[in-house]
């Protein structure tokens, strides 16, 4: 048996007679730089997991497909009716930029549950130990789940043809910054929740919970235009109405329409996000979601720094 | 043999900041007062004990007794509620990172990620220790080499074995070069083959690494590895030495007789030859000195038919009976062994 560990003697290059010289490794004191290389390898763990479970990036993509393609086929005539040019303007369209966020959505909180998966199966002690800032390891899985479910996004944002979308530059390249922005907020949510849940089941259970409503009040499915008093207050406090406006906003100023119906369309389909009669500027409304997730990023890194 | 593992050293140690460099018997872990709570429930109970540098160090005693609690404090995943710990010359409640930077950590439950490749893993270490980029291929594939799974590193850890598991895990323990070595039972859900393998690695590095190593184990067999051993129970340090030392502090050796009855045999043991028996292990047991010169005589005079008798030299068994009235089996409590273990799992919680 020890036969197997003396045959291929590694560096065998500087070795004295049977003793093997042993490597010499300083480990550094903590910096930014090792910081960097533990957000780094995180990351990394996180897209090689991926690339391994296609399975899983299969399945996260029917649900958005469905959306788009039965429910927005088969709501178009009912919503047509409200539209003032219901021929030239496909349901699937307005619907679009909602169900692009959806395709990250699920991905981008689940991607959190394998903190959970990690702590059943003993992985994550394996990272606690680690002499590195607990919020590099948190920074790490965000920027690793963003990754994937932005990676997600862009396989959806190939199917912008299907829903009258043109593939244009500026457009996909605003798209994809803001899938990424969104994505990493819903990761730390993720993480931040899984880190204080121990099982697999109560993480998924709360956190099925949780993402229905925060779709169903994003505006991603309907205009947020006369709404009940009650139902304005709740789609404002709801971060992703923060994304799916300013997504809309941007798709729909890249349509090939008229310059009339444009007018008409912004109007009545994406208006602007308002408090009270403010108008909520693009930057505002973005801050708020980085915010949320800088935030969130905080709350899971003082988590995972408790100890017994 | 401590002593000797120093000696062959070329590469020296990594650079210490409280460590010297040079030989010689130093502290690495210094306990003192130690006390841990869960609610409770009193896990340690005060403990104090220092390991020197080099030294291959066993905490010794049943599931529950306090074994793995200490060592989760004395690696910084758990505060203690009172005492201190230093560790590699850093104190392991206030300076953590430094503590982590000097340790390696080979848990009791596998803590690899089954999905990724050895190698895979091992990276994933090495990155998130800051182990240096050029240092990083040939300390792997020394370390791989050490425990014979170098051939097998482009393999997913989930084909491993649980003894390749484990060597893995002690392989990435090592990466960093750190100055202490904690094995909480290493070799637990081992077959005994396996588990034999297993100390041939262990044994093998001592003589690579310069290197401390803290242990701790159920098994007797496995105890008598160690430089020095402390026999934990119920929270308390109740005896602590070498294993030689502590063997020849009991001095008598144990027979075991089976007879047709057991407790008339425990009474007329003391009527007659003022010894005290017990049954354990299912057998009436005692201590005498000269035990091959006792068993004639128990023979002749003897009343109660003896169906087989053995007779043992003291072994780490005698020593732990001696210092805790129980042999370790019967303080695990045979088939409540199992409920035992979880409850100890329970106790210190996973995090």
């Amino acid at each position: 048996m020890t036969m197997a560990t003396q045959t291929s003697s590694p560096v065998a290059a500087g070795e004295a007679g049977a003793v093997v010289d042993r490597i010499r490794v300083s480990v550094p004191d903590r910096g930014l730089r090792h910081d960097l290389r533990a957000v780094g390898i995180v990351w990394r763990r996180e897209l090689i997991r991926f690339r391994t479970d296609r399975l899983r990036a299969i399945t996260a993509l029917v649900q958005p497909f469905l959306f788009l393609f039965i429910l927005g086929t088969g709501l178009s005539n009912l919503a047509g009716g409200s539209l003032p040019h219901s021929a030239s303007f496909d349901f699937k369209t307005f619907i679009y930029p909602g169900v692009l966020a959806m395709s990250v959505l699920f991905t981008a909180i689940f991607s959190a549950g394998s903190i959970v998966w990690d702590r059943e199966f003993g992985f994550l002690r394996e990272i606690l130990v680690a002499p590195v800032s607990r919020a590099s390891i948190v920074v790490g899985k965000c920027l690793g789940g963003a990754t994937i479910a932005t990676f997600q996004g862009v396989i959806f944002l190939c199917l912008a043809w299907f829903a009258h979308v043109p593939y244009n530059p500026v457009l996909i390249l605003g798209l994809i910054g803001m899938l990424l922005l969104l994505s990493f907020t819903l990761t730390a949510f993720g993480v931040m929740m899984a880190a204080r849940i121990k099982q697999f089941q109560a993480f998924m259970a709360l956190t099925q919970m949780l993402v229905l409503p925060l779709f169903f009040l994003s505006g991603a499915l309907y205009p947020l235009v006369g709404l009940p008093a009650w139902l304005t207050v709740l789609t404002r406090l709801d971060p992703l109405t923060y994304i799916v406006g300013p997504m809309r906003h941007l798709v729909f100023s890249h349509l090939n329409v008229p310059a009339h119906v444009s007018a008409l369309i912004n109007a009545h389909l994406a208006p602007s996000i308002t408090w009270g009669g403010w108008v909520v500027p693009l930057w505002l409304s973005l801050g708020i979601v980085a915010a949320m997730g800088i935030g969130m990023t905080g709350v899971a890194s003082a988590e995972f720094s408790k100890t017994e | 043999m401590a002593a000797q593992t120093r000696t062959v050293q070329t590469g020296a140690g990594p650079v210490a900041h409280r460590l010297a460099d040079g030989s010689g018997p130093e502290t690495v872990i210094t306990v003192s007062g130690l006390v841990k709570q869960y609610g409770d429930i009193e896990a340690v109970r005060g403990i104090d004990f220092t390991v020197a540098r080099g030294e291959t160090f066993g905490f010794l005693g049943p599931n529950g007794a306090g074994k793995s609690t200490t060592i989760k404090i004395l690696c910084t995943l758990a505060n203690a509620t009172g005492g201190t710990a230093v560790v590699a010359g850093y104190d392991a409640a206030t300076e953590r990172d430094a503590v982590r930077r000097n340790i390696g950590l080979v848990f009791q439950d596998t803590t690899l990620d089954t999905y990724l490749t050895a190698e895979q893993n091992l990276r994933f270490h090495a990155e998130l220790y800051g182990v240096p980029k050029a240092a990083v291929m040939p300390r792997m594939r020394q370390v791989m080499d050490m425990v014979g799974l170098w051939d097998r590193k482009d393999s997913l850890v989930s084909t491993y074995s649980g003894g390749m598991q484990r060597r893995l895990e002690i392989a990435r323990g090592l990466l960093h070069a750190p100055h202490v070595l904690f094995l909480d039972e290493p070799t637990v859900g081992l077959d005994p083959q396996t588990r034999s393998s297993i100390w041939t690695y262990i044994n093998d590095l001592k003589s690579r690494e310069d290197i401390t190593i803290f242990l701790t184990t159920h098994y007797m067999d496995e105890a008598e590895h160690c430089d020095r051993i402390a026999i934990i129970d119920h929270g308390k340090i109740v005896a602590i030495d070498t294993p030689e030392a502590l063997k020849a502090s009991v001095g008598k050796d144990r027979v075991q007789i089976h007879t047709a009855d057991d407790q008339r045999a425990i009474a007329e043991l003391a009527a007659k030859f003022g010894i005290e028996a017990a049954v354990h292990d299912g057998a009436v047991t005692f201590s005498v000195a000269a035990g091959e010169q006792f068993v004639p005589r128990l023979f002749t005079e003897f009343s109660i038919p003896i169906r087989s008798v053995s007779v043992s030299r003291p072994s780490l068994d005698d020593v732990f009976m001696s210092y805790t009235g129980t042999t370790i089996r019967d303080a695990e409590g045979g088939a409540g062994n199992e409920f035992m273990r979880n409850m100890a799992k329970l106790r210190s919680g996973r995090r």
